[in-house]
């Protein structure tokens, strides 16, 4: 769990690439403070969904975040594009921005209640003076319909006056007008019924493909992020765990930490063998994490080097990669893609 | 009322029974049929779930039959009994000797649903003095002995913390605690672990699970999450547009669904075994205005197996071959007019999967 390692890095057309990302953020003048992302390391292909999963307070949230700069990150690298975001100006991340876009958890909070949604979804572009008033529009319609919302009752409504499932299609039009490489999504669907729930995701998927869309997908809801995800990457307590493709990952979890999310999936039959995983209680206080292996206090397979010694990063064939001292056995299958690489 | 004291304590028969419950609130833009005719009832040590999407109805119907709405602007009709006894439309006064003691309820959000200027001690044992008459050093103990009960490591520390000195998992047992205080003989779970992590979500469900079995108590799950009552319930009840549409043990449920509704609530969750990027089924749309519910079924609107008599005749709860199970449906998952839509979405939701689900 202390993936510091950067084995799982890869080579390509990357979009982004982020190293060491440490997030802290100091409690007060009592010295203390909250680690909440402590040196991680991540990158995603064009084209591809990286979920990032783990229960609240992992730091999920705050690494995304972090690399659109939202706060700054305490020290490491993001590099979106081929350019360093750390390093750049006010103005140039700004406009670095326009490339990058955020949708959120609560899709009613966060967009604002005394506007007509149309404005909503065309302010990005008057703010950036993008085209003539008469091309705006067109583009605020043309996205308003693809999202599946009707550019005329935009026009005239409020966001109150539409259901939450709609306010997320709303918003995921407003960060979709500048034309953006990469979406990060924050919990999209985590407040919504499972009904919506599956229309925004088929709605994202083809979103997707006719935008040429890359996105970071953060939820804790792991069915969903295995739906949606093609490499998925495991949080605890600001550490990464393991990363895998999304099928890899759920056929064959070697984290035991991995292991105990996916037992404690409530499954929609009652025929279904009840597992009772075996982990207990809650994460610990980020502001003080276990020494070691950051999960060692809640492992079943936890011994006296996992409290002493912190587990890297490793590969264990066909791109899957875990940081634990005692993973579990994962039968490697794609020994060709091992052999060749 | 010490007549429900000795009543409800036997340890089998029927403990509630709820015939034709329609709960309706007066609003400036009409009447709000939130619940509508519904029935159903629930033995003695068995666990209820009842599922249903945001406006169903399902958190109205668990209120009104603790008698937690507000009476101004609430038109009640139908019956309620508990143990026997009719308990719908008792005065807040009366229906105090019930609280805590025969019912209680852990609700969603744990957080706002504590006092967070008190120490959990004392919000445990204020039921247990009020309640119970019991003398200041038991309820302590008492407290103490319930918050083992539900897990929590070094109780009596615990007792002389405030609320925001504890996880959301913590405090999620501390409401269940307070719930449990009293040894009610039916205990409401409304959505008790939507705002909780997986990993603590089962840990609440098995905890509640087992004080069931310990106590012989009743459950009633209310929740929108059909794989959190499928491991976690005896009975299902869905609930659409304040009405019953379904109801069966958990097991028949899961074999045999006969609603469409209940059967594209299923498909549309992202189910763990499937390969991803599997296209999720939806149900276009949204649950119905309930000022205004439409005529005939009021799925019809959204379903995509209903023909021209579902828009027109409002179909009756039926039963189904097994005994125990109802449906609402004129056109049941089986019959051959299903099976034969069934056959032609399944086809084209594999080959038009590109277009966008328009939510109206």
């Amino acid at each position: 769990m202390a993936g510091t390692g950067k084995a799982h890095l890869r080579d390509g057309d990357l979009v982004l690439r982020v190293e060491d990302l440490v997030m802290e953020f100091p409690i007060g003048r009592t010295g203390l403070k909250v680690n909440a992302v402590s040196g991680i390391s991540l990158d995603v292909i064009r084209g591809e969904t990286l979920g990032l999963v783990g229960e609240s307070g992992c730091g999920k949230s705050t690494t995304g975040r972090a690399v659109m700069q939202l706060p700054r990150p305490t020290s490491g690298s993001v590099l979106f594009e081929g350019q360093e975001l750390t390093a750049m100006s006010g103005t140039s991340m700004r406009e670095a921005r326009t490339k990058m876009q955020m949708i959120f958890q609560d899709p009613i909070s966060s967009l604002n209640p005394r506007r007509k949604v149309r404005d909503i979804v065309m302010e990005p572009l008057t703010i950036w003076k993008r085209g003539s008033a008469a091309e705006r529009s067109t583009r605020v319609d043309a996205v308003l319909e693809d999202v599946g919302i009707d550019p005329t009752r935009a026009a005239e409504s409020q966001p109150h006056q539409f259901s939450g499932g709609q306010c997320q299609r709303i918003s995921i039009a407003r960060s979709l007008v500048l034309d953006p490489t990469m979406i990060i999504c924050d919990e999209p669907v985590s407040a919504l019924d499972v009904s919506v729930q599956a229309q925004v995701l088929n709605l994202l998927e083809d979103l997707k493909a006719r935008y040429g869309l890359t996105l970071i997908f953060i939820a804790h809801d792991l069915a969903v992020v295995k739906n949606i995800s093609d490499r998925v990457a495991v949080m605890y307590l600001g550490k990464l765990c393991e990363v895998a493709s999304s099928d890899d990952l759920y056929a064959r979890p070697a984290h035991p930490y991995t292991k105990v999310l996916l037992d404690s999936i409530p499954v929609p039959d009652p025929e279904a063998e009840l597992h009772h995983a075996d982990v207990v209680g809650e994460p610990p206080s980020p502001v003080l994490p276990p020494s070691g292996c950051r999960f060692h206090p809640r492992c079943p397979r936890a011994d006296e080097q996992c409290s002493v010694e912190e587990p890297q990063l490793r590969d264990l064939g066909g791109a899957h990669f875990v940081a634990c001292h005692h993973p579990y056995e994962v039968p490697v299958v794609l020994t060709t893609s091992a052999a060749t690489a | 009322m010490s007549g429900f004291q000795s009543a409800s304590r036997s340890s089998e028969g029927t403990l509630l029974e709820v015939t034709d419950l329609c709960t309706h609130f007066r609003t400036e833009r009409g009447l709000v049929r939130a619940v509508d005719g519904v029935t159903f009832s629930i033995e003695r040590g068995k666990a209820l779930g009842i599922v249903g999407e945001s406006g169903s109805g399902k958190t109205v119907l668990s209120r009104a039959i603790m008698g937690l709405l507000p009476k101004r602007g609430t038109v009640q009709s139908g019956s309620v009994r508990f143990a026997g006894q009719e308990i719908l439309g008792l005065s807040a006064r009366q229906m105090r000797h019930l609280w805590g003691r025969e019912m209680s309820m852990i609700f969603q959000d744990p957080m706002s649903s504590l006092n967070p200027l008190m120490k959990v001690g004392r919000q445990i044992t204020e039921p247990l003095k009020i309640h119970l008459d019991m003398p200041r050093d038991d309820a302590r103990q008492t407290a103490e002995r319930l918050l083992k009960d539900v897990r929590i490591p070094e109780a009596a520390r615990r007792l002389n913390q405030y609320p925001h000195e504890l996880s959301g998992g913590m405090r999620q047992r501390v409401m269940i605690a307070i719930a449990l205080a009293c040894g009610p003989t039916l205990l409401f779970a409304d959505e008790p672990t939507t705002a909780l992590d997986v990993t603590v979500q089962a840990q609440i469900l098995d905890l509640i699970g087992e004080q069931r079995r310990d106590r012989n108590m009743s459950v009633i799950l209310v929740t929108h999450d059909l794989g959190v009552v499928a491991g976690h319930t005896d009975e299902i009840a869905v609930m659409y547009a304040g009405r019953l549409v379904e109801k069966a043990s958990t097991r028949e449920l899961f074999a045999n669904m006969k609603m469409p509704y209940t059967k594209s609530l299923l498909r549309s969750i992202p189910k763990i075994d499937e390969p991803s990027h599997t296209r999720l089924m939806t149900i276009p749309g949204r649950p119905p205005d309930l000022v205004n519910p439409p005529k005939g079924c009021r799925f019809a609107p959204r379903c995509a197996y209903a023909r021209d008599r579902c828009h027109v005749e409002d179909p009756p709860l039926v039963a189904a071959e097994q005994p125990d199970h109802v449906y609402a449906c004129w056109y049941p998952v089986g019959s051959p007019e299903f099976e034969e839509r069934d056959a032609e979405i399944l086809t084209q939701s594999v080959s038009i999967g590109a277009t966008v689900g328009v939510e109206t």
